[in-house]
């Protein structure tokens, strides 16, 4: 790992100011950036550390929408986002212990790895990710593999979820890593059902639309007979081929509808 | 070099360090507290498990600096203070949940963390916990038994006896 400079601001604005720096990067939970750092696939001069930062802390839920600071822990998620018990499910099984009492929200969902958890929350609830700058809808963030809509320096201050009235993530873990091999987020709300996939596909997380609109017509998991996502665009790796990880969405999502209820 | 400052095992102690200097890397080469072990420094194996404000972390993927103004607990303050093995370490010995004992300061540190929130978890419970903790030796059933022992629980049914 090559050196850097280290900054703890304590408030946004400030983060903001040391972040206009030349090769200035933001540091979360450091969950995946220090590895990547040590990897040295990446060396900024200077990281900006959000974690002295109380106002982008906590949980709470208001209205029917549960607004989840990016600051904020796997482990304490878990532990406090009852108001959305899949989400708070979803979060006490990210990886293990030890990485959830670091590891943050606005980190999982800026670095958008096609196999993480978070981006299939996101994404089935139509959450607003919200920034320094503006507010931006979850059909707009997730842009492919490692890739956001996020400007460079734009640090991510909350997600704003709607709670829906029934949902459920089933995760088909990679034995080894425990990421999602496919991760399916099914989220049921007045207006319509939204179907969120990860681990699966090249392109990072994307929505089931097909399965959106059988389950909007009979929330069930028979309604999803016959359906099936193609093939192609899939994940091939060690760890399962194209076609098995085209399988293995229909099964998931299946298990999601019926853990939902 | 960035002066840092903390409290160790109850201990105030400060150093100088650079940015990327590890929380690992300052209690082991810093301060002498080999007791922590870096198995993979990948945050893979949690043999590099300590407590920050109570908090089970692994020290290789944390930077030193940000646990400055932290307390931070290590293997090397879990004794009793007369110095005999507490519960965990005790029951470790007892239910053999070590062999090379490399996984071992990781494994009691993480035995601790959950005790704290679950004094009496299940066997299901431990094995969850345990997830982010790897031992190349034992098998896992051994340090499931001594959790158990160590929280007051019958270990006879555990699996594979
Ligand atoms: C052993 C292990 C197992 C894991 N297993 C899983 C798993 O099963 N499922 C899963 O989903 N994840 C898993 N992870 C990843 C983990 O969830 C990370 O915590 C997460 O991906 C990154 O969050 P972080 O806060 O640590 O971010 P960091 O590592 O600090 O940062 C990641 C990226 O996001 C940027 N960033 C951080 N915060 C912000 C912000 N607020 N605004 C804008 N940009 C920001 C950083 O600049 C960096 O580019 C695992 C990690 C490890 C080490
Ligand atoms: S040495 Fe830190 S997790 Fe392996
Ligand atoms: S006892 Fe050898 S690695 Fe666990």
């Amino acid at each position: 790992m090559y050196n850097f400079e280290f900054v703890k601001p304590k408030t946004l604005e400030e983060a903001v100011a040391a972040l206009s720096a030349e090769e200035a990067q933001v540091l979360g939970g450091g969950q995946t950036l220090i590895p990547t750092l040590k990897q040295r696939l990446a060396a900024p001069a200077k990281l900006v550390s959000l974690s002295g930062i109380e106002a982008l802390q906590g949980v709470r839920a208001d209205g029917g929408v549960l607004t989840v600071g990016a600051g904020t822990t796997h482990a304490t998620v878990a532990a406090e986002a009852g108001a959305y018990p899949a989400l708070a499910a979803l979060a006490g099984n990210i990886a293990d212990p030890a990485v959830r009492n670091r590891g943050t929200l606005g980190g999982s969902i800026a670095n958008n790895d096609p196999a993480a958890d978070y981006p299939a929350a996101v994404l089935a609830s139509g959450a607003t990710v919200v920034t320094i700058a503006r507010e931006i809808a979850a059909d707009d963030f997730f842009q492919g593999m490692f890739t956001t809509a996020l400007n460079d320096g734009e640090i991510i201050t909350a997600v704003k979820f709607p709670i829906p009235e029934a949902a459920s993530y089933q995760k088909f873990e990679q034995p080894a890593s425990r990421f999602a091999l496919v991760g399916v987020f099914v989220a049921k709300y007045a207006d319509g059902v939204r179907v969120a996939v990860t681990g699966a596909s090249e392109d990072g997380v994307f929505r089931w639309s097909e399965a959106e609109a059988a389950l909007a017509a009979n929330f069930a998991p028979e309604a999803l007979e016959g359906l099936a996502v193609p093939a192609e665009g899939m994940i091939a790796d060690l760890h399962g081929s194209k076609a098995y990880r085209a399988h293995l969405v229909g099964v998931m999502t299946k298990r999601a509808v019926a853990a939902a209820g | 070099m960035t002066q840092v400052t903390m409290t160790v095992n109850g201990k105030a102690v400060s150093g100088e360090v650079e940015g990327r200097t590890l929380l690992s890397t300052f209690l082991r080469e810093h301060l002498g507290l080999t007791g922590t072990h870096v198995g993979c420094d990948t945050a893979q194996c949690g043999a590099c498990t300590v407590h920050v404000d109570g908090k089970a972390v692994k020290s290789c993927n944390m930077l030193a600096l940000e646990a400055d103004g932290a307390s931070v607990d290590t293997i090397e303050g879990q004794a009793n203070p007369d110095g005999s093995l507490n519960a965990i370490q005790a029951a470790f010995q007892e239910h053999h949940g070590l062999q090379c004992g490399f996984c071992t300061p990781g494994m009691v540190m993480a035995a601790a963390a959950l005790l704290k929130e679950n004094p009496k978890p299940t066997e299901a419970e431990i094995r969850h916990h345990l997830s982010g903790n790897l031992c190349r030796c034992t098998g896992y059933h051994n340090i499931v038994k001594a959790i158990m022992a160590a929280s007051g629980q019958d270990v006879a049914a555990v699996a594979a006896e």
